[in-house]
């Protein structure tokens, strides 16, 4: 390869044409109204934004969030404001940017993600729906869908049924078989698949022997996850031929580059945002510097690459 | 909201384990706002991964003052920040306090290093008033003397009675309460939970105004991550999450509905 041609980093994707693999993950980057003050939103692969449910969602009382080491736990519990009000106040800021939005829904019912997909199809400035099957923090819905392959056959399909948008069911990290559930999803129409979400934990408090989290529960997300999340990700990319989104603990581009060689298509960059919110155009740069260095003209040359000899 | 490269200016010890960090950050020091705030990372804390929120005590030139207390990793490795250090920070982060004082006399309340943002208020605030002070003992009574210099009257309570009043600051509240003057107040305060709540009581018993700092553990700082929120009550009666970082930290005393 010549030395002065950029390597080219774009991703076609679940019919997404990305500039680059790296995207925002949901929960992490609110409607990305809250960091275009610091981050170019234009410069990332795709913005996976906040939850949405139809009706707008309280969430969990406080504590929602505390820190362990290499990591954090939260019990949000997808707070949101519905998605009347997305669609009315959020996206037409989103839509600006020449950036792909990935919408990602959640419903206490089949029927819930039904309709808020059936609700986003033909919204101009989304450009795919990310399937909340995996969400440890939510009574009704999120992973009660994702932990059993019937239920999230239904998901899919019920969500497959009311839309031509993409579609990427986000996968959780406690699934013995992830490459049963990928093909699931696969077999009933997502385009892709994401994962992982958070791994469900808790921190107690010695002196009160209470769980410090007001949900008792929570999910633990950021560098601690990471090793757990590149296994996963081999694992259901070897399962199936849709493409896989891989996200757990990323803060620097070998640790993207990890899930990218084990199988990831693209990337997304979660927890590092609430400490460096510049963490995804770095981690662009820093995949486009070991392309160069590496000699791959393109990213599809690289996905897959890991060594087993 | 601005992210800096701020540079480590000093740093000091103001006694009972409190610190004074300095630092050069142009950017946000020149806009930065009373009740404001900046989200620190610290360098050399392996295994952190969020930020640490600190209020601003005094924003002068191109420096940003802050107050901090040693109370876990976190700080202690604050402790060890040499100068000319690089320190990222996200900032102004926040609301602020209102600066209107609509011909009212201000009070500031405040609790241990809750002192701080007040003081910055205090130098911004166009009219000179009082400051009632709490703490646990006289080491956590902090900045008397910078407030009587700028010509603010000060009463200081602590819960031993090594300096001033013994009891709360509830103590030096209730006896202004009971004066003449008080149907002029409006209130600032800054500390914690239990002595916010007890003056949002007794300001909304007597109709006046009070701002209230809040602090909740954090995040991201900016509105995102919906970790900080707490419950908010609207004229019509209706209650939301409000997030702290981004829709606050400072709150009308009427809005705020404890848990």
């Amino acid at each position: 390869m010549n030395a002065a041609t950029q390597p080219d980093i774009s991703v076609k994707l679940a019919g997404l044409e990305l500039k680059n693999p790296v995207m925002v993950a949901s929960g992490t980057f609110g409607y990305g109204r809250e960091y275009a003050d610091l981050v170019d939103l234009n410069g990332l692969g795709a913005i996976m934004v906040k939850g949405i449910l139809m009706e707008p969602w309280e969430g969990n009382r406080t504590p929602r969030m505390v820190e362990v080491r290499g990591g954090l736990i939260n019990a949000i519990g997808l707070q949101n404001p519905g998605v009347e009000y997305f669609i009315k106040e959020e996206l037409p800021f989103l839509r600006q940017y020449d950036v792909p939005v990935i919408v990602n829904v959640w419903g206490r019912t089949i029927d819930e993600y039904a309709q808020v997909c059936a609700r986003l199809d033909s919204e101009p400035g989304v450009a795919a729906l990310e399937l909340n099957v995996s969400c440890p923090n939510v009574k009704h819905g999120g992973l009660a869908f994702g932990a059993d392959p019937a239920m999230l056959a239904q998901v899919v399909k019920a969500a497959r049924d009311v839309t031509k948008l993409p579609l990427i069911p986000k996968l959780s990290p406690q699934l013995f078989a992830i490459g049963e559930f990928a093909k699931v999803a696969e077999a009933n129409g997502a385009d892709a698949v994401s994962l992982t979400n958070t791994l469900p934990a808790m921190v107690i408090d010695v002196e009160t022997r209470r769980p410090v989290l007001a949900n008792k529960i929570g999910g633990l997300s950021g560098p601690a996850i990471h090793p757990v999340a590149v296994k996963l990700v081999r694992d259901a990319a070897c399962a199936v031929k849709i493409p896989v989104i891989g996200m757990g603990g990323i803060e620097n581009a070998a640790d993207a580059l990890e899930f990218i060689i084990a199988g990831a298509s693209a990337v997304a960059v979660g927890t590092a945002n609430f400490s460096e919110p510049q963490t995804a155009l770095q981690v662009v740069d820093g995949i486009r510097e070991y392309m160069q260095r590496h000699g791959f003209d393109s990213l599809a040359g690289l996905t897959g690459s890991l060594n087993m000899e | 909201m601005n992210q800096e490269e701020a540079i480590i200016a000093g740093q000091c010890d103001r006694g009972g384990g409190y610190r004074e960090l300095v630092l050069a950050s142009p950017r946000i020091a020149a806009t930065v706002r009373p009740g404001q705030f900046v989200h620190l990372r610290i360098p050399d804390l392996h295994g952190a991964v969020l930020r640490r929120p600190f209020s601003i005590y005094r924003a002068a030139g191109d420096n940003l003052h802050i107050l901090y207390k040693n109370v876990g990793l976190g700080t202690t490795a604050m402790n060890r920040l040499e100068e000319g250090r690089q320190v990222s920070i996200l900032g102004p982060l926040g609301n602020g306090f209102p600066l209107e004082l609509n011909d009212r006399q201000p009070v500031l309340v405040a609790g241990g290093y809750g002192v701080a943002p007040l003081y910055y208020l205090a130098e911004k605030l166009r009219e000179k008033g009082r400051l009632l002070v709490g703490g646990r003992t006289a080491q956590d009574i902090l900045l008397i003397d910078e407030f009587t210099k700028l010509g603010w009257q000060v009463e200081v309570a602590t819960d031993d009675g090594s300096s001033g009043r013994r009891g709360m600051v509830t103590v030096l509240l209730d006896e202004l309460l009971d004066t003449a003057p008080a149907g002029r107040c409006v209130f600032y305060a800054c500390g914690p939970d239990g002595m916010l709540k007890a003056l949002a009581e007794r300001a909304l018993a007597h109709g006046l105004p009070a701002w209230l700092s809040l602090d909740k553990h954090m995040g991201c700082g900016g509105g995102a991550c919906l970790a900080c929120v707490t419950r908010i009550r609207t004229d019509d009666g209706s209650e939301s999450w409000e997030r702290v970082c981004k829709d606050g930290p400072v709150f009308a005393a009427r809005e705020v509905v404890w848990e």
